[in-house]
């Protein structure tokens, strides 16, 4: 198990024509603290992977309807539907999926029992499923993703048959799952001991078993998102620990909003150590023509110590990201709000640097 | 400018009333909440009061700087400087503690252990979803009501929605009080009367349960609610007692949010919910904002200025400054304009902004500089306009 990553991307590398990382990878799990823009790279990872006519699902599972207001659609049902064309003709194809509604699918597919749906909410089993049990819920929740990776097309003429359809194609080549933060993605994804604790035997374990069986195959990754500071990049470095530690394949890290520095390397560390040289710059406000350059140039020069200090920051967690040593992908900063061309740039830059 | 508006939150005001008992900090996940806990548990006390901070999961240098290295259940007192008026104690929650304590207090040596070896109970402590909430409140309340601090400063648990901190220890205890734990735990006997009497869809429900949890699970949750019913009571009545709490004179709220539209639409709701639950809200936080020294240098000014410095190539200097510059005010357009329709959908609200900080908080002094800006009421996010 766990040189299968090390495996796979060596081998992929050895055939691929461009230097792709994750060939061969069929669920990508992204994960990252909140507010580094977890849901945007899953996106835009999604739409990547798509590119060149391949189909990709992409899914969520907080109730966020973060991938609607992403992609500015109407809010998601339960239900795949197309929510983008990827450059060069592929499909991302979205899901939000519901604890709720997943349970019920899970009753009807195992044991046929849809119509109990209301009696058990009536009795408070679906609240106790799918917001109190632990486990529970995420066993839901990844069941759903995983049984979208091992879903293969299935023409009229084999429905008949059963089984026959282990030849068919997958239906989608990749599925992306934009999953719960780092905080919790180590315990999320182990569903089979989450759901130990209460079900050491029987049909949810068995359940469990299935779901982990594809999270721990090769043809998983979970790819981190951070951003360059301390705490997102500390939660960074704990989850990925913790993941590895539960046996599963770590992908890349997604470094995002990131900024170019504005000053040269020597200017910068002068002026993280408060030395501007406030007569060169008022010198060249007053050559751009702007009133009081003296005064302006003390006030920008304040604004430049904090941009330094900043970029210094960076520098020593970009650092401590290296001792991961996992693929890093440095993803620009995008300002305003983030729409569909935003997107497509994120996907492109993702492509660009081997992500998809 | 709309920001005439706004009016300002009081943040010192609210700390020094010996009125003030309680300041829960409440947010979406990611915005700083613990930060604001504890920089307004260190205000607090360097002001005079005698404050306890309960924080939850905190970041690890910022449980260094408040000297609590490792998770503790009780609260640790945080050395001061001389000059501080009042005291100052943290403490992190380890809700299984909590609950065992729990246990401890209410059953004889012979059946709290009983219980504490139970596989329900000990999922149920450790795991389930909503412990965590029920426990911060019950530690709220002991410690509320061993009334050794006049202050006490909760950090709520980190969770996608403000929401849960209120919603959770009643989903718990509904769940542990309700239908289905009694169905579960009542012996097989009776337990098959109960159904009948209950009505329609039971059989259903019974044959579901038996199929999806398995025997060994019910077997459990038999012994469990048997050794559990006789000591410890209603869960559900505790959790409103806590919840009671939360809704006295004494209790205030501080949403902390950081300025982006998924931060602000769920701190936007966590305000509504409070108005329906009748739960006094004190201010809002608005964290990590950018401000410019130099607004009256607009973004197409100074983006033209740097475009004629770099066309030049002359300036390096003084062209980067601009461009940050330029950056740096349209980023305070960006974060105002989103401050501004919160605020017209919340009038009321008084608001205060911690800026961003280009380095994380190591330290009882970075601690402080938080607090100087929350209680900064001439920050630009409530002035008058400029």
């Amino acid at each position: 198990m766990a040189e299968g990553p090390t495996a796979v991307t060596h081998k992929i590398r050895c055939v691929s024509a461009r230097d792709r990382d994750w060939d061969g990878v069929r669920l990508h799990v992204v994960t990252g603290k909140g507010g580094t823009g977890k849901t945007t790279l899953a996106a835009s990872l999604a739409l990547a992977l798509a590119s060149g006519g391949k189909k990709v699902l992409l899914v969520e599972v907080e109730g966020r309807q973060g991938i609607a207001q992403l992609f500015r659609c109407p809010a998601l049902p339960y239900e795949e539907r197309r929510v983008a064309t990827a450059v060069g003709g592929g499909d991302v194809h979205a899901l939000a999926v519901d604890a709720e509604a997943a349970l019920l699918d899970y009753l009807e597919m195992f044991y046929g029992m849809r119509r109990a749906g209301q009696a058990l909410t009536r009795f408070g089993v679906v609240d106790f499923a799918t917001t109190i049990a632990p486990g529970m819920r995420d066993v839901l929740l990844t069941g759903k993703a995983t049984e979208a990776v091992r879903r293969r097309a299935r023409t009229r003429k084999d429905r008949g048959a059963r089984r026959d359809t282990a030849k068919a194609p997958f239906v989608y080549d990749a599925v992306v799952l934009d999953a719960p933060p780092t905080g919790r993605i180590a315990q999320f994804l182990n569903v089979n001991a989450e759901v130990a604790g209460l079900a050491r035997v029987g049909p949810i374990r068995n359940h469990a078993d299935r779901v982990m069986e594809v999270i721990r195959s090769p043809e998983t990754r979970v790819h981190f998102v951070t951003i360059l500071e301390e705490m997102p990049v500390q939660e960074c470095l704990d989850g990925i620990a913790q993941v590895s530690e539960v046996g599963l394949g770590i992908g890349g890290i997604m470094v995002n909003m990131v900024r170019d520095p504005l000053l040269p390397p020597g200017a910068l560390a002068a002026a993280a150590e408060q030395h501007v040289d406030t007569e060169a710059l008022a010198q060249g406000l007053k050559s751009a023509g702007l009133k009081d350059a003296g005064q302006l140039a003390g006030a920008l020069s304040g604004e430049l110590v904090e941009h330094a200090r900043r970029v210094r920051m960076e520098a020593e967690v970009r650092e401590r990201l290296n001792e991961a040593a996992r693929p890093c992908y440095e993803l620009p900063l995008i300002t305003g709000d983030l729409d569909l061309p935003g997107l497509h740039r994120l996907a492109g830059v993702l492509r660009e640097q081997g992500a998809a | 400018m709309a920001d005439a508006r706004t009016p300002p939150f009081d943040v010192d005001a609210l700390l020094d009333d010996p009125a003030t008992r309680i300041v829960v900090c409440c947010g979406s996940g990611g915005v700083g909440k613990t930060t604001t806990a504890a920089a307004l548990g260190l205000r607090a006390a360097e002001r005079g009061r005698h404050t306890v901070v309960i924080t939850v999961d905190p970041a690890r240098r910022l449980a260094q700087s408040l000297g609590l290295t490792e998770l503790d259940n009780t609260p640790r007192p945080v050395p001061l400087e001389a000059t501080a008026k009042g005291s100052l104690h943290a403490m992190m929650l380890d809700m299984k503690r909590t609950f065992d304590e729990i246990v401890e207090a209410h059953a004889d040596p012979e059946r709290a252990a009983q219980i504490l070896a139970n596989p329900f109970y000990q999922s149920l402590s450790s795991s389930f979803s909503g412990t965590q909430e029920y426990m911060a409140m019950e530690k709220l309340g002991q410690l509320r009501r061993r009334d050794e601090w006049d202050l006490i400063i909760v950090d709520t648990p980190p969770s996608r929605s403000a929401l849960d901190f209120l919603d959770a220890p009643k989903r718990l205890g509904r769940f542990l009080d309700g239908r289905l734990i009694k169905f579960l735990g009542a012996p097989a006997k009776t337990g098959g009367r109960a159904f009948r009497l209950l009505g329609a869809g039971l059989g259903m429900v019974t044959g579901v349960i038996g199929k999806v949890l398995g025997a060994q699970l019910l077997k459990d949750v038999q012994t469990f609610v048997t050794a559990f019913d006789a000591v410890f009571g209603g869960f559900q009545e505790r959790a409103d007692q806590t919840y009671r709490l939360l809704q006295a004179p004494g209790t205030a709220f501080i949403v902390v949010a950081i300025p982006e539209s998924d931060a602000l639409r769920e701190a936007s709701y966590f305000v509504e919910r409070l108005a329906a639950e009748r739960m006094p809200l004190a201010g809002m936080v608005l964290n990590r904002t950018h401000r410019s020294s130099v607004p009256l240098l607009s973004a197409e000014q100074s983006e033209a200025a740097a475009q004629s410095l770099e066309r030049s190539g002359d300036n390096p200097l003084a062209a980067a400054a601009l461009r940050l510059h330029t950056e740096r005010v349209r980023l305070q357009a960006r974060e105002s304009q989103m401050r501004q329709r919160f605020s017209a959908a919340h009038p009321a609200i008084g608001l205060t902004e911690v800026p961003a900080r280009p380095e994380d908080i190591h330290d009882l002094a970075g601690l402080r500089q938080i607090g100087e800006s929350l209680a900064d009421t001439a920050a630009p996010g409530c002035d008058q306009g400029a």
